[in-house]
């Protein structure tokens, strides 16, 4: 090989490097920017009363506690009917189903709910659990609507978290007379546990920050009070966020990107949640 | 006496990789029986028929007798994990369960229902000093059994089938991945086991099941050729594919 020859190859990869690096760089510039922006707007803004009062004077001032309580409550409430479903399908797929048709469609399926857009979720909630149901605008319906939404994602989490368990562990309880049913329970489902965790908390984050589906289902335009029951309406981050971002005039910009604030480190503390429960269960994981 | 008699037994996996023909056996208790021959001879497809370990496998087709002291195993209707509470299996990795060292040993027992820590405590001492690995482990009982070396976690696995205090043990080339030492310590346990179990093992060489087999039977691409008390079949074989095989012409 000639050295001019070399010397130019060289000098492509040092420009390709490069490029990818200025790629990398680039796609960390947004999300640095974002959270630096937002912090240095709403910081301003927090304070114990934004925390835990009540908005006052058309939500022009005072605090966000109900939509930060109807935030937690929807949460909850979307992984009471979403946990044990999607581990339970989970499961099915993984463990039970045999590579079939059917198990083809219900794969399908869970694929296209990923891809319905959030706001149709929101008309089908409306739709089905609003009206039909008569659950009314409720935490009942939000819920049930997020569930639904957030359920493709705890399934295929699930599902590959139970995979990756290795084969070997199955056979060898089998072989020690386990039946499938002991096997899963007590050895596949907590090697699984870490992962099925972090795919829940992903699952739940995404419903927490979401504000289409709970347009029509659960969320108050202005509600200055605690909901207490499952069947009352109450006030969302998200919505609230629109809400005074969009539809109140006069709106002081601290309060907006406050209130912005208090939802990104909402929706942050979860994630950050899930990256140490994977990071140590890695750690411990012996295989 | 004979402890598990296998009579006209085809089989074949759906993708056709690997089948028996026609098997006839008779594989007698308190004795050490090898199924010896190549890769894909069909040994370990017969060791997964005697404890129905094959249910979870992809088998299309299965024929033929298996008895373990009379009781019909291939029967769908039979108690399938009592079956398997008498057979134990070691596989050729050690596959150590992801518990203690003490979890592993009583897994097999919890989930048969056995509640008392007495129980528990003796099948542990025991199975461990059967598997002559006892004095190796006492003192970390509770350690993770991952922490073991190659050679402890393959004696770990063959206490733990121990531990259910089974009749038949089979053993899938149990000593494939081991050091010459951890070797001999698996097949000396053998030895001693002997006395009160029937075992059944897929040794990893030939020269390991001239050493150890009391039975040996030599398995040739799906088909029994011959079977013989050990020695015999190592130093007289009467078929000319045992007598290739074992002096090394082909394998």
């Amino acid at each position: 090989m000639r050295k001019a020859t070399f010397n130019r190859r060289l000098f492509t990869q040092k420009i390709g490097f490069g490029l990818l690096t200025i790629a990398a760089f680039l796609t960390v510039v947004p999300i640095v920017l974002v959270l630096l922006y937002i912090l240095w707007q709403g910081a301003p803004a927090i304070s114990w009363e934004f925390i835990t009062g009540f908005p006052s004077d058309g939500m022009r001032a005072g605090g966000i506690l109900p939509a930060i309580v109807g935030t937690i409550l929807l949460t909850f409430g979307t992984a009471i009917f979403a946990v044990p479903l999607g581990i339970g399908a989970a499961i099915y797929l993984s463990e039970y189903a045999s590579e079939n048709n059917w198990t083809r469609l219900i794969r399908l399926a869970i694929i296209n709910l990923a891809g319905i857009p959030s706001v149709v979720y929101g008309l089908f909630g409306l739709g089905l659990f609003v009206l039909f149901l008569r659950f009314g605008t409720s935490i009942l319906a939000g819920s049930l609507t997020l569930a639904i939404m957030t359920l493709p994602v705890i399934i295929s989490t699930a599902e590959e978290a139970i995979r990756s368990v290795p084969q070997s562990f199955r056979i060898v309880s089998i072989s020690v007379g386990a039946t499938r049913w002991q096997t899963i329970r007590r050895i596949v489902l907590p090697q699984a546990l870490p992962g099925i965790l972090t795919g829940v908390i992903l699952g739940l984050e995404r419903a927490a920050g979401e504000t289409a589906p709970i347009l029509f289902t659960v969320a108050a335009f202005f509600l200055p009070r605690l909901p207490n029951s499952p069947l009352d309406a109450t006030m969302t981050l998200p919505y609230h966020l629109f809400v005074i971002s969009t539809q109140v005039p006069g709106m002081p910009l601290k309060i907006q990107y406050g209130t912005a604030l208090v939802l990104l480190v909402f929706v942050l503390s979860m994630n950050i949640t899930a990256t140490i429960i994977r990071s140590q269960a890695r750690a411990k994981r012996q295989w | 006496m004979d402890k598990i008699v296998i009579e006209h037994l085809f089989l074949n996996y759906s993708d056709g990789t690997e089948s028996l023909k026609d098997i006839n056996l008779r594989i007698p208790a308190n004795a050490i029986t090898a199924l010896f021959g190549p890769a894909g001879g069909g040994k370990s497809t017969l060791l997964r028929v005697i404890n129905r370990l094959n249910d979870l496998a992809d088998v299309v087709f299965v024929s033929g007798k298996v008895s373990l002291d009379g009781l019909n195993v291939l029967d769908p209707k039979i108690d399938v994990n009592a079956l398997r509470r008498r057979i134990g299996m070691v596989f050729a990795r050690p596959v150590v369960l992801p518990l203690t060292i003490r979890g592993n040993l009583t897994y097999g027992l919890e989930i048969a229902g056995e509640r008392q820590k007495a129980v528990l405590d003796e099948a542990v001492e025991r199975s461990l000093q059967l598997a002559a690995l006892w004095d190796e482990v006492k003192d970390r009982l509770d350690d993770p059994a991952a922490a073991l070396s190659g050679g402890q976690q393959q004696r770990l696995c063959l206490a733990r089938s121990l531990a259910l205090q089974p009749e038949v043990i089979l053993l899938d080339e149990p000593t494939s991945g081991l050091d010459p030492i951890s070797t001999s310590k698996v097949e000396n346990a053998l030895q001693d086991l002997k006395q009160n179990y029937t075992i059944v093992i897929v040794p990893h060489s030939v020269q390991q099941a001239a050493r150890i087999a009391d039975y040996a039977a030599f398995f040739l691409q799906g088909e029994l050729v011959e079977q013989n008390v050990g020695k015999l079949i190592f130093t007289n074989p009467q078929d000319k594919r045992t007598d290739d095989y074992v002096t090394g012409r082909f394998g």
